[in-house]
């Protein structure tokens, strides 16, 4: 590799003759997410496989415990696992498209700030994250739940919320990293994995008050802060890196 | 005249193998260079580096007064690329497609209509690219290409797939005076006769080394010929 690095474009510079402005953050953010919707609307090749495979692993949960409830840790535990997984696979697909399809280098030869490729997908996750969940948390209750949901709901939206976040933004992370390599399918859920497990642990503690008869009106406070800081750390580090991802 | 091009010694490689080594060359602005070589020999990598897509390993390289890598940025927005790969997404139409990468360089929505015309694809504008032909999906890449006006055109067998009345239609968009004046640009072309005639100068490769640098009106085509065998 080359010694030498690309110097940062001067932040607030007049352009130089010639020089193209730069197109604003917030414009390209929503440039790419609007393709990136049109995508899946078109191909619907994430959200209903998620969606689908958060339902399928519920029924089989369903009669492999042969029970007709579940609660507590045991139902916080299924749910989040079962989330996470079906999270992977939306995580896996994220970036196929740009990499099979030239995406990268058109958007790399625009002029553009980088980190846009990276709010724009983490956002993208999260709306997939949002559909899966509005359809897998209803099936969960009616599979699965012993306790009724309504008055968990609060604290579940809480943790749901600060746990995609966190999805969202080492799924992308995560996706970017493996996309480029030739067992992509296989290394970015071992790489995802060992990182969305503190996320599981944090979300399923904080859920599981929730989710019993006599429960609790608010999630653990310690667990949402837990995931709250966690989002915030791995926020910061992937808006530094995220850059250096998509160097050559 | 300035040069929009000066390349030093530049040297790039993929692992062991260098793809490009040692190319020396200088091309003013407002002119075109035309590569030849056979398959694999680094014209491909050549056009990247110059687009800012790839980082070169050794050498300087200066790109429309700017030195890569460290000035890239600056030079983004100011390339047109035209790839094997027509850098669109299949599953959008040609007029989505065009908007997108139209947003990413800050472009009006009506520069696409135009081009959209100039490239006589309108009527086929709302059909998903992956239900065009070969030769559609080369002129809406053309379109994408030539989009945001760029200063340097680099060009990698940009009449592929295109059969006669497609070049024609194509040629006022990234011909020599693309845009009405004369477009600085860099062409891959395997045609000797076809790329001598619109060549300022010259340059051969053969296994990532340049075998043939000088302008064009003192090449024969038979010298270009000799680099296939």
């Amino acid at each position: 590799m080359s010694a030498t690095r690309e110097l940062e474009r001067p932040a607030a510079a007049a352009p130089a003759a010639g020089v193209k402005r730069q197109t604003p953050l917030w414009q390209t953010v929503g440039a790419l997410l609007r393709k990136e919707l049109l995508v899946e609307l078109r191909t619907l090749e994430s959200v209903p496989g998620m969606s689908l495979f958060a339902l399928s692993t519920f029924v089989v949960f369903h009669f492999a415990l042969d029970r007709a409830s579940v609660e507590g840790e045991e139902a916080a535990g299924i749910l989040w696992v079962t989330l996470l997984f079906a999270a992977l696979l939306g995580v896996n697909r994220l970036f196929v498209a740009d990499a099979d399809q030239g995406g990268f280098d058109g958007f790399l030869l625009a002029p553009v700030e980088r980190s846009a490729l990276f709010l724009a997908k983490a956002l993208t996750l999260l709306a997939y994250l949002l559909v899966l969940e509005l359809v897998a948390v209803p099936a969960f209750a009616l599979l699965l739940l012993g306790p009724a949901p309504w008055p968990a709901l609060p604290g579940l939206i809480a943790t749901l919320a600060l746990a995609d976040v966190g999805v969202a933004v080492i799924g992308t992370l995560v996706g970017a990293l493996a996309v480029h390599t030739r067992a992509r399918d296989l290394l970015g859920p071992l790489l995802a994995l060992p990182l969305l497990v503190p996320i599981v642990i944090g979300a399923s503690r904080a859920t599981a008050p929730l989710l019993v008869e006599a429960h609790g009106s608010a999630p653990a406070s310690k667990w949402l802060l837990t995931l709250g800081l966690y989002d915030l750390v791995f926020g910061l580090i992937a808006y530094a890196v995220f850059d250096f991802l998509l160097e050559d | 005249m300035t040069a929009a091009l000066e390349l030093e010694g530049l040297t790039r490689r993929y692992g062991e193998r260098e793809a490009l080594s040692d190319v020396w060359l200088s091309l003013a602005a407002g002119q075109t260079l035309v590569v030849f070589g056979p398959n694999g020999a680094g014209k491909t990598t050549l056009l990247r580096v110059l687009a800012t897509l790839l980082r070169p390993h050794a050498g300087r390289v200066r790109v429309l007064d700017c030195e890569l890598p460290a000035q890239a940025w600056a030079v983004r927005g100011r390339v047109g690329v035209l790839a094997h790969e027509p850098l669109l997404y299949r599953e959008l139409s040609a007029r989505e497609n065009l908007r997108f990468h139209a947003r990413l360089h800050g472009v009006r929505a009506a520069r696409v209509e135009e081009l959209l015309d100039a490239v006589a694809m309108r009527e086929r504008a709302r059909e998903p690219l992956r239900t065009l032909s070969r030769g559609m999906v080369q002129r809406v890449a053309i379109a994408r290409c030539v989009l945001h006006d760029p200063e340097l055109l680099l060009l990698d067998e940009p009449y592929a797939n295109l059969d006669p009345a497609a070049v024609e239609l194509v040629q006022p968009l990234i011909g020599a005076r693309a845009g009405g004046h004369p477009c600085t640009r860099v062409v891959c072309s395997h045609d000797p006769s076809g790329g001598l005639a619109q060549a300022d100068v010259v340059l051969g490769l053969q296994a990532g080394r340049p075998v043939l640098a000088r302008a064009a009106s003192e090449v024969a085509p038979e010298e270009i010929a000799g680099l296939y065998r």
